[in-house]
């Protein structure tokens, strides 16, 4: 990859490139949004909890595990226990950005925390991929991390008003949309064998441990993921030691 | 069930887990091969979600041309791969589910 000077865009044209660069990811969860609006009052979520819980903890596939385990009769100390079990995979991926934040003040970086998902961590590593700028990326990951925000909280009460009017919608299947939109989002970055290797276990893995209590199986299933591929990407590197490799 | 608990708690365990590197980001250095790993977490994070979602959508392992999410899946995986744009993926394999569920009553 070249790095031939970047332009330098101001906040604003960051901003706005953010929130596009994330309008396809929002078609993706916003039917995500949807249902858990509608699941949150049959499963004993309040509708103020359930707008409050997207406001506050703004994670989408804990709060729907969180409404899954509600409807169980599940404590709360266990519903929070799985959250975090859940939510760790963000720690892999702030681990990938922290190069990107470490020149900025502490508010920006709690900001960009709060606002860390599956969908802006995507699209803020490809603006990084292709532009090699940091000068004001930051505005880019705001312009993404406000567009799924806000996008997030309408769709819970846009689901949270279609629910009492169609109660059977949970049923309609509109899940598949964030499968639909994580494929799209996986499928560029399998351009050699190690990452394809590394997808293939984790998919097995995920697949074969999903039983294991407390969605543990998706962390098990990501480490293991993790180490086979990295772990030919060494064996390869070793065969061929002259291949420079990109600077990330 | 209290849920201001349940939510400050769920807030506490996700904004930690999402701000603690963030915070001693520039004081702490990653050796290169944790660099490098760190490379796969995306696509492989995903592909941990996405597996069981489409080939378990019911709880059970269900690998069968009449499950109408491991088919839109593949319609999806093989869009992508020709196309390379998220947007076309996601319309396609949305049809694709749509036409499998309601379509054809799968």
């Amino acid at each position: 990859m070249s790095t031939q000077s970047p332009a330098v865009l101001k906040p604003s044209r960051e901003f706005v490139a953010g929130a596009s660069a994330t309008i396809p990811l929002l078609i993706g969860a916003a039917p995500f949004g949807i249902i858990f609006g509608t699941l949150a009052e049959p499963n004993g979520l309040s509708a103020l909890g359930a707008v409050l819980m997207s406001v506050v903890v703004f994670a989408g596939a804990s709060q729907f595990i969180a409404l899954g385990l509600l409807a169980v009769g599940t404590s709360v100390p266990i519903i929070i226990a799985t959250t975090f079990v859940l939510n760790f995979r963000h720690i892999l991926y702030s681990a990938n950005l922290v190069s990107k934040v470490k020149h900025l003040p502490h508010y920006w970086r709690a900001i960009m925390a709060f606002g860390l998902t599956d969908e802006t961590f995507a699209a803020v590593n490809n603006r990084y991929l292709q532009l090699g700028n940091l000068k004001n990326a930051h505005w880019f990951y705001l312009g993404s991390f406000l567009a799924m925000y806000t996008n997030w909280i309408a769709c819970t009460f846009i689901g949270l008003t279609l629910g009492n009017i169609f109660p059977e919608m949970q049923n309609w299947g509109l899940d598949f949309a964030m499968s639909v939109t994580f494929i799209g989002m996986v499928i560029p970055y399998l351009k050699n064998r190690p990452m394809i290797a590394a997808v293939i276990v984790a998919a097995a893995l995920a697949v074969v441990s999903y039983e294991l209590p407390h969605k543990l199986g998706l962390l098990l299933a990501s480490f293991s993921g993790i180490a086979v591929g990295l772990s030919l990407m060494m064996l390869e590197n070793r065969r061929q030691p002259v291949i420079e490799e990109p600077t990330s | 069930m209290n849920e201001t608990l349940l939510i400050s708690g769920m807030f506490a365990v996700t904004f930690s887990v999402r701000y603690v590197l963030f915070a001693v980001a520039g004081k702490v250095n990653f050796p290169t091969w944790l660099n490098k790993a760190l490379e796969f977490v995306p696509p492989v994070v995903l592909m941990a979600i996405i597996a069981p979602s489409v080939s378990m959508p019911k709880g059970e392992l269900w690998l069968s041309y009449t499950n109408p999410w491991l088919l839109a899946a593949l319609v999806a995986v093989i869009t992508a791969w020709v196309r390379k744009d998220l947007l076309t993926t996601i319309v396609v394999g949305m049809l694709a589910f749509a036409g499998l569920r309601f379509g054809l009553g799968l």
